[in-house]
């Protein structure tokens, strides 16, 4: 598991980097409910753009992130997602339910 | 499909390791066949979810060490790729119900339900056979 973070002012930056499955998943939930504990951000964003792969489980994390960051009163953003990953997004519509920017400051 | 082409077995522990192992098996099968990445991707995927749910809901409870999994990728001569991927844990109790977008029996492990979801709609067919002694998933895809 690999997850690189930064904050930008409100934001909490999580750069999800290499695999996430079933296997690598609950390393990263913690990491990132760490982070979000640590910072309280007014928005949680998830840079996706070096996530070589990611299947169902990463779907969970994603879901589960948005639950919990939507408790806190903070809004999560999926950022760079790789085509692979847009096509799971799109078949859970999940791009429907959260925001999800290509570039930054533009969304789709 | 007729003629076989190429075939490999596996069978490995049901260690949460072993999903990204999968994966990299199925991208070795399929290495010297110009897969397109888009294609790629779907099989690596519908790979890591059977084998996933092998894992995680086959051996529910139970020491994966000791519970073997068994995966057969075999590619026949008009390019139809079969992945076969078997456990020999609990079975599923209601195939219908499972095969339900975000039906999951694993809340607290915060999956998504969506992995059976995800492997209908990444294949042109699978087929799922299943009883309390364990259950086999079979996939096909045409490849590009
Ligand atoms: N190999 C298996 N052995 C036993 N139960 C399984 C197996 N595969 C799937 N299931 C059941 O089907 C449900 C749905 O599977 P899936 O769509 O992959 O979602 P998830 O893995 O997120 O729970 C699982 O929660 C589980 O109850
Ligand atoms: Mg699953």
């Amino acid at each position: 598991m690999k997850a690189t973070t930064a904050n930008c002012g409100e934001d909490l930056v999580v750069r999800v980097l290499g695999d996430v499955d079933h296997h690598t998943s609950l390393g990263l939930r913690e990491e990132i409910d760490r982070q979000m504990t640590a910072a309280a951000p007014r928005r949680l964003v998830l840079d996706l753009s070096g996530t070589e792969f990611m299947d169902s489980s990463g779907l969970g994390l994603i879901l589960g992130r948005y639950r919990k960051a939507r408790e806190a009163g903070c809004e999560l953003v999926l950022l760079r997602p790789t085509p692979a990953i847009l096509r799971i997004l799109r078949l859970a519509g999940v791009d429907g339910m959260l925001t999800i920017r290509q570039e930054k400051g533009e969304e789709s | 499909m007729k003629e076989i082409i190429n075939s490999i077995r596996a069978r490995f522990p049901a260690l949460s390791e072993n999903e990204g192992v999968a994966r990299i098996l199925a991208t070795g099968f399929l290495m010297h066949l110009g897969v397109t990445p888009a294609a790629l991707a779907d099989i690596k995927t519908v790979v890591s979810e059977a084998v996933t749910n092998a894992i995680v809901h086959g051996y529910r409870d139970r020491n994966g060490a000791g519970c073997p999994v068994f995966l057969e990728l075999t590619l026949y001569a008009d390019r139809t790729l079969v992945i076969t991927v078997r456990d020999r844990g609990r079975g599923i109790p209601d195939l219908e119900q499972a095969m339900q977008p975000f039906f999951t029996t694993d809340r607290e492990g915060e999956r998504s339900g969506m992995g059976l979801p995800i492997m209908d709609a990444f294949t042109d067919q699978m087929k799922i056979t299943t009883s309390p002694k364990g259950t086999k998933v079979v996939m096909k895809k045409r490849l590009p």
